[in-house]
C-alpha cells in the first residue's frame, strides 16, 4: 500500500530497493512528494561516477553493458542501469527490452536495473534522465550506467549528463561515418566500434581515425586509409608501437596539449567478451583526466545548470500551456492572427507581457 | 508452340475472359484471400498453371511432387502417430499400450519440459514442471520402464527431442540393449532439429554451432551403428506455429535442411551416406488447398536441389520422407468440440498431400493434455480417413488440379525468393544470430493477430458465431501433483543405486571428449549406460561448449 | 496521466512465446510501457524486475502446466517485497477450475487462449483507472 513519503525515505535510507524503485518514479512523473525527496537526496548527489553509453540500434549496446557490469561487479561496485528507449511517437507505448539482455546480473543485489522510455518528450528527457541517475547516485551506488538507444539529438542530450560518454558503433548498421550527426562526434569521449568480428569492423575503426585526425587538424598528408590496431593502448589511448602517420600526429597532438583528452578508438566483440577490460580501463583513464584536469568539476557544474534550466523551460511550458485562460485568450487571437492585422511575434509578445504573475506563481 | 496450340491458347483466353466478364456482372461478395495474404482467383483453368506442359509427372518419379512412392498408399499407409506422454514413465507406457491396442502404428514420445530442455527431474528449475506437458525421463532407468513390455525392435519410435537429443537418443539405445534387441534393427526418429529451436521454439541448451556439431556427430554414428534411424526431422511445424506463414514454413524448413546437409558435407561425410535418413515434420493449417500444394512443393523444391546442389546420387538421398500434424495454433479453447472438425480437414489436407505418418490433434488440447477419450476420437479421425473415406487409394489424387498446380508453382517460386534472401542475409546461422529469420516470423504473427482482431480473418466460435453459454465443460486431464513426488522418489532410488564412481570417470571422459573434434555419441552412450543423469551429461558437455543467450527480437 | 508500466514475463522452462510477443506489442500500442523479460524466467527473476521496475502490472504467459507452482510463488515474492498492490494478470493453457483457484489466491484476472488483446487492454485500464482515482 502507499506510504508515507517519511516512511519512503527512511526505507530508502536503509537501503531498501522497492524504496528506490519508489523514489525512482516520483522522481520519473514528478509526483506529489518530489520536490521534498529532492530536497532530501540533494546532499547525497555526486559520489557516483556515471557513464553514458549510446549508439545506433543494433550495435550491442546491451551486450556491451552487461559485460561492463560484471566487471564493475567483479571489482565489488555496486552499479546502477538507466536503460532508455524510445517512445512510440504515435501509440505513446514503448517496448523497454534492454533488461532482456542483462540477465546474468538479474539476481545480483548490488546490480539495480531500471528501464525509462522518452515519453516522446517536449524536452525533459535529459532532465528527467539525469534525475533518476541522482536518486541512484544518492542511494549509494558507485556507477551509474545511462545506456540510451539512437544518435539523435536527445540521446546526446542524455549523454552530456554523464562524466564518460561511450558511443558503440558496427559496421553493418549501414553508418558510414559520413551519416553519423555531427553531435556525435562531439560528446563521444571513447568509440567502441562493437562486433569485431565481422567484416568492416576494422575498416570503420581506422575511419574513425581519420575523422578525428582531421578534426585535428593532424592531416597533411596521411594515406586514405590504413589497417589500425587498437588494442593496447597506453595511456595517452595511442597505440604504443604505432608507426600510423595518423597516430604519431596524434600523439604529437596531445603532448602539445595535454588538457586535452584525444577520444580513443576500441574494437570489441562483446558476443564473446572481448575488449571488455580495455574498454574499462580507458573509462577510467577517462574519468581520472577529468580529475586531474578540473573538467569533471565543470561537466558536474553544466549538468546541474542543465538541470535547472531544463525545469525552468518545463515549468513555463507547462505553466502557460495547461492553463485554461492563457489558452482561451489565444484562441482569441486567432482571427486578428488571420486577417492579418496583428503577427505572430507581437501576440507571443503580449502573452508573455500578461503571463508575468502565471510564470513566477507571484501575485496572480 | 504449334499455330493449332496458339490458336487453341487464345480460344481459350477468350473464353475465360468472357466467363470472366459474367462472373464481374454477377452479385457476390469481394476479396477472397488465402490464408496467406495473397488473393485467390475464383476460378483456376489450363491457362493459370505455369505448366511446361511437357513434363508428364507421376507419383514416384523425380522431381516426386505427386508423391516419393509409385504405389502411394496402396504401398503402405501412413503412420497414424499421435504424440503422447505425461507424468512419470510408467503412466505413459500404459497409454502407449492403450493406443497400441486401439490401432496406432507407431509410437511418438512427448517429453516434459525439463526434459526437453535438459534438467533432471529432481533439479530446483524443473519444480512444478515434472510430467506437467510430456513424460519425464531422467535417465535411462525411466527410458527403461516407458517402454517396459515393448519391444524395441517391433514398434517404430518418433522422440520429439532437440537440445539434448543426442542424450535421450542414447537412454533409447541402451534401454534397447538392455531388452536384448539387436540395435541395427532399431527404427524410428529423433527430432533433433536445433535451427528451428532457435528460430522458433526456443528448446536450446548450447550455442550454436557446438549444437550443430553433436547433430552431424549423431548423423555420422547412426549411419554406422543405427542404419534404419531417421537422425534428424527437420520442422516447419513450430516455425508455422510461431506465426509464420506457409512460404516462409516452407523456405525456412528447407533451408534449415540445407544448411544440416552443408554441414554434414563438410564434415566429410558422402552426401548419400546420411541424406537418405533425414525426414521433415510439417505442420497442416487451415487454407486446405495451400497446405497440399505446400507438401508437393516441398517434395520438389527437395528433390531438385539435393540433386542439382549437392550432387546427390542415391534416389534415397532425393525423396522427402516427412511426417504431419494438424496445426495447434488453429485449435479454440471456445466451443472445443469444433475442433474435431478442424482437426479431420486438416488430416485431410496431410493425406492429400502424400504425407507418411501423422498426428491428429484432440479437441481439448488448448486447455490441458488430451484425455483417453479425446485422443481416441483424434485416433479414429484418421481411421475414417483411411478406410472409409477412399481418400488414400489414388496417388495425390488433386494432381491436375489447375488450382493445386498454380499454388504448387506458386509455393516454389516465393520459396526460391527467400532462399535467395536468406543467402543474401549469409545464411541461415547468420540469419539467426542477426534475427532477421526471428524478426520476419515476428511480423507474420503480428499481421495475423491484427486480421483475427480486425475480424479480416474469421475464427468461429471466438470472432465469429460466438455462444454465450457457459463454457462447455468436458473432461479434462489432470496430471497430478503426486507425479513429481514419484519421479524423485524414482531418482532417489536410482542415485543411491548406481556406481557413483563409474558414473564420475565416464562424465570425466565425455567432458574430455567434448574438448577434441571426436565423435562424442560413443561417449554418450558410455554415460547413459552407467545411469548418468540428463543434467549430469548435459553439464559435463556445457563446462566446454557454453550455454546459449537468447537474443530476443520482436 | 502517466503511461502504465507492465511486465510481460515467460516463467519457467516453456519457450513459446508468440502469446507472450504479441501482448506485448498490443500494449505498447495502447499506449503502455512493456518491460519484457525474455524466457525462462523464475519467479525471484520476475519479481526482482517488477520492484525494480516500480511496474503497476506483471503479466506472466505460462503454456506449461506450471502455473499452479509458478503463479503463486510469483504472489508470494511481491507481497515479501510489501509490492501486493501489484496487479498480477496473464494467460495462457490454464483450465477454468485452476484460473478459479488462482483468483482466489490474489492475481487478477487470468485470460484464456484467443482472448481478444483489446479485452486485456481494457482490463488493465479499467483495473488503472480504478487505483488512480482510490489514490486522488
Amino acid at each position: 500500500m502507499l506510504q508515507s513519503l517519511e516512511a519512503l525515505i527512511a526505507d530508502f535510507e536503509a537501503g531498501k530497493l522497492a524504496a528506490l524503485a519508489r523514489a525512482v518514479s516520483i522522481v520519473e512523473n514528478h509526483r506529489n512528494g518530489y520536490d521534498e525527496l529532492m530536497t532530501r537526496l540533494h546532499a547525497k548527489i555526486g559520489r557516483a561516477r556515471r557513464l553514458g553509453i549510446t549508439g545506433p540500434p543494433g550495435a550491442g549496446k546491451s551486450t556491451v553493458t552487461n559485460l561492463i557490469v560484471q566487471s564493475l561487479r567483479r571489482e565489488g561496485l555496486r552499479v546502477g542501469v538507466v536503460a532508455v528507449d524510445p517512445t512510440s511517437p504515435f501509440t505513446g507505448g514503448a517496448l523497454l527490452g534492454d533488461r532482456v539482455r542483462m540477465e546474468s546480473v538479474a539476481l545480483d543485489p548490488g546490480v539495480y536495473i531500471r528501464s525509462m522510455a522518452t515519453r516522446g518528450s517536449l524536452g525533459g528527457l535529459s532532465a528527467r534522465t539525469a534525475e533518476v541517475a541522482d536518486v541512484l547516485d544518492a542511494f549509494g551506488f558507485d556507477r551509474i550506467i545511462i545506456e540510451t538507444v539512437g544518435v539523435g539529438q536527445t540521446e546526446l542530450d542524455i549523454a552530456r549528463t554523464a562524466d564518460t560518454t561511450v558511443v558503440v558503433l558496427v559496421p553493418e548498421s549501414g553508418d558510414s561515418i559520413q551519416t553519423l550527426k555531427a553531435g556525435v562526434m562531439e560528446i563521444a569521449d571513447i568509440f567502441v566500434v562493437n562486433k569485431g568480428d565481422r567484416p568492416g569492423a576494422d575498416r570503420l575503426r581506422s575511419d574513425i581515425e581519420l575523422m578525428l585526425g582531421l578534426r585535428r587538424g593532424a592531416t597533411g598528408n596521411v594515406p586514405a586509409h590504413h589497417g589500425v590496431q587498437l588494442t593496447g593502448l597506453n595511456e595517452k589511448g595511442v597505440g604504443p608501437k604505432s608507426a600510423n602517420p595518423m597516430h604519431l600526429a596524434r600523439k604529437a597532438a596531445w603532448m602539445d596539449n595535454p588538457e586535452e583528452w584525444t577520444p580513443p578508438v576500441l574494437g570489441t566483440t562483446a558476443s564473446k567478451g572481448e575488449g571488455i577490460d580495455i574498454l574499462l580501463e580507458a573509462v577510467g583513464r577517462h574519468f581520472r583526466y577529468l580529475e586531474v584536469s578540473g573538467s569533471l568539476k565543470g561537466r558536474r557544474r553544466r549538468r546541474l545548470r542543465n538541470q535547472v534550466t531544463e525545469v525552468v523551460s518545463e515549468r513555463v511550458r507547462s505553466r502557460l500551456w495547461e492553463d485554461a485562460e492563457t489558452n482561451a485568450w489565444l484562441e482569441a487571437q486567432l482571427d486578428r492572427l488571420e486577417l492579418g492585422s496583428v503577427t505572430p511575434f507581437a501576440v507571443a509578445d503580449e502573452l508573455l507581457r500578461r503571463s508575468g504573475p502565471l510564470l513566477t506563481g507571484v501575485g496572480a | 508452340m504449334t499455330t493449332a496450340e496458339m490458336l487453341e491458347l487464345d480460344r481459350l483466353r477468350e473464353e475465360v475472359a468472357q466467363w470472366r466478364a459474367r462472373f464481374d456482372a454477377s452479385k457476390k461478395r469481394d476479396g477472397y484471400f488465402a490464408n496467406s495474404g495473397d488473393a485467390v482467383h475464383p476460378v483456376y483453368t489450363a491457362l493459370d498453371s505455369a505448366g511446361d506442359g511437357a513434363a508428364l509427372e507421376l507419383p514416384g518419379e523425380f522431381p516426386f511432387t505427386r508423391g516419393i512412392h509409385a504405389t502411394g498408399y496402396r504401398g503402405k499407409l501412413w503412420t497414424m502417430r499421435q504424440f503422447a506422454g505425461f507424468g512419470t514413465a510408467p503412466e505413459t507406457n500404459a497409454r502407449y499400450k492403450y493406443l497400441l491396442s486401439h490401432g496406432q502404428t507407431g509410437l511418438s514420445v512427448a517429453f516434459d519440459f525439463p526434459t526437453l530442455m535438459g534438467y533432471d527431474s529432481d533439479h530446483p528449475r524443473s519444480e512444478g514442471e515434472v510430467g506437467k506437458c510430456g513424460v519425464a525421463i531422467s535417465s535411462l532407468a525411466d527410458m527403461e520402464t516407458l517402454f517396459d513390455g515393448i519391444p524395441l525392435d517391433k514398434v517404430s519410435t518418433s522422440m520429439t527431442i532437440n537440445g539434448p537429443a543426442v542424450i535421450l537418443f542414447a537412454f533409447y539405445v541402451a534401454a534397447a540393449e538392455k531388452q536384448g534387441v539387436d540395435t541395427k534393427q532399431l527404427r524410428g526418429t529423433i527430432q533433433n532439429d536445433i535451427l528451428k529451436e532457435y528460430m522458433a521454439q526456443h528448446a536450446w541448451v548450447y550455442p550454436i554451432e557446438p549444437a550443430l556439431r553433436l547433430i552431424v556427430d549423431n548423423f555420422e554414428w547412426s549411419a554406422e551403428h543405427i542404419p534404419l534411424w531417421n537422425t534428424i526431422s527437420i520442422s516447419g511445424y513450430h516455425i508455422r506455429e510461431a506465426g509464420a506463414t506457409a512460404a516462409q514454413e516452407l523456405a525456412f524448413t528447407l533451408a534449415d535442411g540445407f544448411t544440416y546437409v552443408e554441414r554434414g558435407i563438410a564434415r566429410g561425410l558422402d552426401v548419400d551416406d546420411f541424406a537418405p535418413r533425414l525426414s521433415f515434420f510439417w505442420d497442416i493449417h487451415n487454407d486446405f488447398f495451400e497446405e497440399i500444394a505446400k507438401l508437393r512443393a516441398a517434395r520438389r523444391i527437395w528433390a531438385r536441389h539435393l540433386k542439382d546442389r549437392f550432387g546427390a546420387k542415391d534416389p534415397r538421398s532425393l525423396i522427402m520422407r516427412f511426417h504431419s500434424q494438424t496445426a495447434g495454433v488453429t485449435l479454440t479453447a471456445q466451443q472445443p468440440m469444433n475442433n474435431v472438425v478442424r482437426v479431420a480437414y486438416q488430416a485431410m489436407a496431410a493425406v492429400l498431400g502424400g504425407t507418411q505418418s501423422l498426428h491428429t490433434n484432440s479437441m481439448d488440447e488448448t486447455l490441458a493434455l488430451p484425455t483417453e477419450q479425446a485422443v481416441q476420437v483424434a485416433l479414429r479421425t484418421q481411421q475414417v480417413l483411411a478406410y472409409e473415406t477412399g481418400v488414400p487409394s489414388v496417388a495425390d489424387p488433386l494432381g491436375g488440379s489447375y488450382y493445386v498446380e498454380a499454388l504448387t508453382d506458386k509455393l516454389e517460386r516465393e520459396a526460391e525468393t527467400l532462399f535467395e534472401q536468406i543467402a543474401e542475409v549469409g545464411g541461415v546461422v547468420r540469419g539467426l544470430e542477426t534475427g532477421w529469420l526471428q524478426r520476419k516470423i515476428a511480423e507474420s504473427s503480428s499481421r495475423q493477430q491484427w486480421e483475427i482482431e480486425q475480424h479480416r480473418r474469421t475464427i468461429v466460435g471466438v470472432n465469429e458465431f460466438v455462444t454465450e453459454e457457459g463454457e462447455l465443460t468436458i473432461p479434462l486431464l489432470k496430471v497430478s501433483a503426486a507425479a513429481e513426488q514419484e519421479q524423485r522418489a524414482r531418482m532417489a532410488t536410482m542415485r543411491a543405486s548406481r556406481d557413483a564412481m563409474l558414473v564420475e570417470s565416464r562424465l570425466e571422459t565425455l567432458r574430455n571428449a567434448s574438448r577434441t573434434d571426436t565423435n562424442l555419441m560413443p561417449y554418450i552412450l558410455d554415460c547413459a549406460r552407467a545411469y548418468c543423469t540428463l543434467y549430469e551429461i548435459r553439464a559435463a558437455m556445457e563446462t566446454v561448449f557454453g550455454a546459449y543467450r537468447e537474443p530476443v527480437f520482436f | 496521466m502517466r503511461p502504465i508500466r507492465v511486465l510481460v514475463a515467460k516463467p519457467g522452462l516453456d519457450g513459446h512465446d508468440r502469446g507472450a510477443k504479441v501482448v506485448a506489442a498490443a500494449l505498447r500500442d495502447a499506449g503502455m510501457e512493456v518491460i519484457y523479460t525474455g524466457l525462462h524466467q523464475t519467479p525471484e527473476m520476475i519479481a526482482t524486475a517488477a520492484v525494480q521496475e516500480d511496474v503497476d502490472v506483471v503479466g506472466l504467459s505460462i503454456l506449461s502446466g506450471a502455473h499452479m507452482t509458478l503463479i503463486p510463488r510469483v504472489l508470494d515474492l511481491l507481497r515479501d517485497d510489501g509490492r501486493e498492490d501489484i496487479l498480477v494478470t496473464g494467460g495462457g493453457i490454464i483450465p477454468r477450475e485452476d484460473m478459479d483457484a488462482l483468483e482466489a489466491r490474489g492475481t487478477g484476472r487470468l485470460f484464456g487462449p484467443g482472448t481478444p488483446t483489446s479485452e486485456l487492454v481494457a482490463y488493465i485500464r479499467a483495473w488503472f483507472d480504478a487505483r488512480e482515482s482510490q489514490i486522488a
